[in-house]
């Protein structure tokens, strides 16, 4: 099955959710108030946001007048063609020519990380890079143990300290062996926090000039690992994590259940960051890269 | 965007000062600004539905206190009927007549299971109780181990089994309970998505084996709209008995809590506010009704103040800030009192827009080695000088410096923040009998420090 499908199959289990909604809504009957209101409001159920969703349904209204529309189906294109347009990034990933390419995930607690982590290293090392892990959650009980689980699944190297340790230390040290071992990517697991504790992102910011004075231009990517379930609060944590660190990307997770993770439509409206890749399982090779027309026609059902 | 949901309303409502009843247009006009603020806070928006019509019928025609102004007065009678629908009172938990309570903690992954089940064990301990936590979670790696490690670390029991199967792992772990009187006996499950059937029968196996007496969902206070189907399903599935609501120590408005609340029923039981175990505290209904409506949690916050600042020297304080005579030595006072309270970044945060305190001033007053330097630098004052900085000229602004083992810089910047503090103090309008405040002219930044 493929991954979409598998989101997708779970948007139409939720009763009433999502999908359904829309599909009805842009089925048959006209243009007029009531529908651009029903609009709003399932877009606002799938998380986008209000005034996300306002901003959307009012330029829909505009243009769908402007082009003399007079069918809900081809409101349903218009609408298509402005999520992927939104969602599309001008920019692509950056490429990993330099070596090693140094990838740092951060987020808040519970968002994925850890798992996340052990996906991507999985992905590369598919692709034959040699990846190294770090396992640089050093605070939370045996965050350390899980990702070596992940690593030994993997099959991937592992960098680790105990838990307690600096992780700044540990990445100063994972950047050294991973320049002399001739490791191609070196993705970092980071402990979660929440994204308004000062001393905490304090703390990131210090791993991120770690590894930059490591190695110039290093870390290439910062993502931050999103829940698809998190509310609005998501583009607060997205805000203050690109200011205390770059961010450049958004792994979304939990697609696999019944949220469509619209957050990330403000997220990349307001803030320009664009989703990489979604997570849609527990699986290793449920990872997949972010493709902002199959994401958009799942949500539009088409 | 909606920090201060009464001061839009007081915007909306504007030209109705001075008339006596609510009518309908000008409620609807207020029912908009509240709608708009629960979905931004997160509220399901078919919860809203209901509860924006419930409280339209409820405000039409409604008298207009005196002593409130037509937006205040619709803002009174959303926080009152929010608080009814998050429960009125606090809910603890059921527990056993004969035998262990059996405790069954679920929910989504990622939500905070293993930390709420330590949390909570250890919360229960400090009650006289003798818990046993059981490891249940065999999918997640490192997932036994997590709760092992957390449970020793503030002294807890653990059983778990890795070779064996959830419902056996459970059954057995009450067992262990009834033979060794523990009472109550925790089980942390693997976290699991509503819509996994087989995951979801598990639960259901390890509820027909265990019996608990509770059954609490764990929920992520940052949860959007999704957050009612999980519950709903969770609910038809193992039939909840109550709530806990975790990462409330972020700034996200939690207004998955309502949402929860309503397609469930269940209360709130427990709240997770931090990453120590001790951050576990009971909910109160009032203060999550004026949270997910943006008006800060003055209550928690005065609560919080109350427990740790003298009172007479509150009262003192008090009296000072009427009459603008705080000095230097009343900064540095407050400054060791904070330290007392806790975290700043907490306090911040329950304040009424406490979120969008611009980042410099956040990060001027949570270093902690800046408390110190604060401390040295004023203790290198005389005593007129603190009572009047306008004497402070350049030459003993040096001296002070010196004396103080920091630069003029520093004194400077100190002498800058306690200007500014002054000038927020003067922005408040006025305070109640507690000490605390009633209103902020500019909620943004009055706080009284």
């Amino acid at each position: 099955m493929s991954l979409i499908k598998q989101f997708r199959n779970g948007l139409t289990r939720s009763k009433g959710g999502f999908i359904g909604r829309l599909g009805s809504l842009f089925g048959s009957g006209e243009l007029n108030e009531d529908f651009y209101e029903d609009l709003e409001e399932i877009l606002v159920s799938g998380d986008v946001g209000v005034e996300t969703a306002m901003k959307l349904a009012e330029e829909l209204q505009v243009e769908a007048k402007q082009l003399k529309y007079k069918e809900r189906a081809q409101v349903k294109n218009l609408l298509f063609e402005k999520l992927v347009a939104i969602m599309s990034s001008d920019r692509e990933a950056p490429a990993a020519d330099q070596k090693p390419h140094v990838i740092l995930l951060v987020g808040v607690n519970g968002s994925g990380k850890t798992t996340s982590a052990a996906k991507l290293a999985y992905l590369y090392r598919r692709e034959g890079s040699k990846v190294l892990l770090v396992a640089g959650d050093t605070f939370r009980a045996a965050a350390v143990e899980q990702l070596e689980i992940w690593s030994g699944r993997a099959g991937v190297e592992l960098i680790k300290q105990q838990q307690g340790s600096d992780p700044s230390a540990l990445f100063f040290d994972a950047m050294k062996s991973a320049q002399a071992r001739g490791t191609d990517i070196v993705i970092g697991d980071t402990a979660g926090r929440l994204h308004n504790k000062f001393n905490l992102m304090e703390e990131l910011n210090k791993v991120y000039r770690v590894v930059g004075r490591c190695l110039e231009g290093a870390p290439h990517q910062v993502l931050l690992v999103l829940d698809a379930t998190t509310g609005q609060n998501a583009v607060a944590q997205a805000k203050s994590f690109n200011e205390a660190l770059p961010v450049n990307g958004v792994i979304l997770t939990k697609l696999d259940g019944t949220a469509r993770g619209g957050i990330v439509i403000s997220i990349k409206d307001t803030l320009g960051i664009p989703v990489r890749y979604i997570g849609t399982g527990e699986k290793m090779e449920d990872l997949a890269p972010f493709d902002p027309a199959e994401f958009a026609r799942a949500l539009l059902e088409f | 965007m909606f920090s201060n949901l009464a001061e839009k309303l007081q915007n909306t409502l504007k030209q109705l000062r001075g008339k006596g009843k609510l009518n309908e247009k000008d409620v609807d006009a207020a029912m908009r600004q509240i709608k708009l603020a629960l979905l931004e806070a997160d509220v399901n928006f078919k919860v809203v539905k209901e509860f924006v019509a419930a409280i339209r019928e409820r405000a039409v025609g409604q008298e207009v206190m005196s002593s409130l102004t037509p937006g205040q007065q619709v803002v009174k009678i959303v926080n009152e009927e929010m608080t009814r629908l998050m429960g009125e009172t606090q809910s603890s938990l059921t527990f056993s007549g004969k035998g262990p309570t059996a405790v069954m903690v679920v929910g989504l992954q990622g939500s905070g299971k293993t930390t709420t089940v330590v949390k909570l064990a250890s919360h229960l301990r400090r009650g006289g109780k003798n818990p046993l936590v059981v490891a249940a979670d065999i999918y997640r790696p490192g997932a036994v181990k997590q709760l092992q490690v957390l449970s020793e670390s503030v002294g807890e029991i653990c059983y778990s089994n890795e070779e064996a199967d959830p419902v056996d792992i459970c059954r057995e772990g009450l067992k262990l309970a009834e033979r060794e009187n523990h009472d109550p006996v925790i089980f942390d499950t693997a976290g699991r998505l509503h819509i996994d059937e087989d995951m979801m029968s598990e639960i259901a196996a390890i509820k027909k084996a265990v019996n608990p007496h509770e059954v609490l969902l764990v929920v992520d206070a940052m949860t959007g709209q999704d957050a009612v189907n999980a519950a709903l399903s969770f609910n038809e599935t193992v039939g909840l008995s109550g709530v806990i609501l975790t990462k409330l120590d972020g700034d996200t408005r939690g207004g998955a809590a309502l949402s929860v609340r309503a397609v469930t029923g269940c209360p709130v039981k427990f709240v997770g506010v931090g990453e120590k175990m001790e951050a576990l505290e009971p909910f109160y209904p009032d203060r999550m009704a004026s949270r997910i409506l943006g008006m800060g949690d003055v209550l928690s916050l005065i609560e919080k103040a109350e427990a740790s600042v003298d009172q007479n020297k509150a009262r003192e304080m008090e009296q000072k800030l009427r009459k603008q005579q705080f000095t230097l030595d009343d900064f540095k006072d407050q400054l060791g009192q904070l330290r007392s309270m806790g975290s700043l970044d907490e306090i911040l945060n329950m304040i009424p827009g406490g979120g969008n305190i611009p980042k410099e001033v956040r990060q001027m007053s949570l270093n902690e080695d800046s408390f110190t330097r604060v401390e040295a630098i004023i203790g290198s004052m005389t005593k007129q000088e603190k009572q009047d900085p306008s004497l402070l000229n350049s030459s003993r602004r040096r001296r002070i410096a010196m004396g103080s083992g920091t630069t003029v810089q520093d004194v400077n910047r100190l002498l800058n923040q306690f200007g500014q503090m002054q000038k927020m103090f003067k922005q408040m309008d006025s305070f109640d009998k507690k000490g605390g405040m009633k209103k902020l002219k500019k909620g943004k930044k009055g706080f009284p420090f």
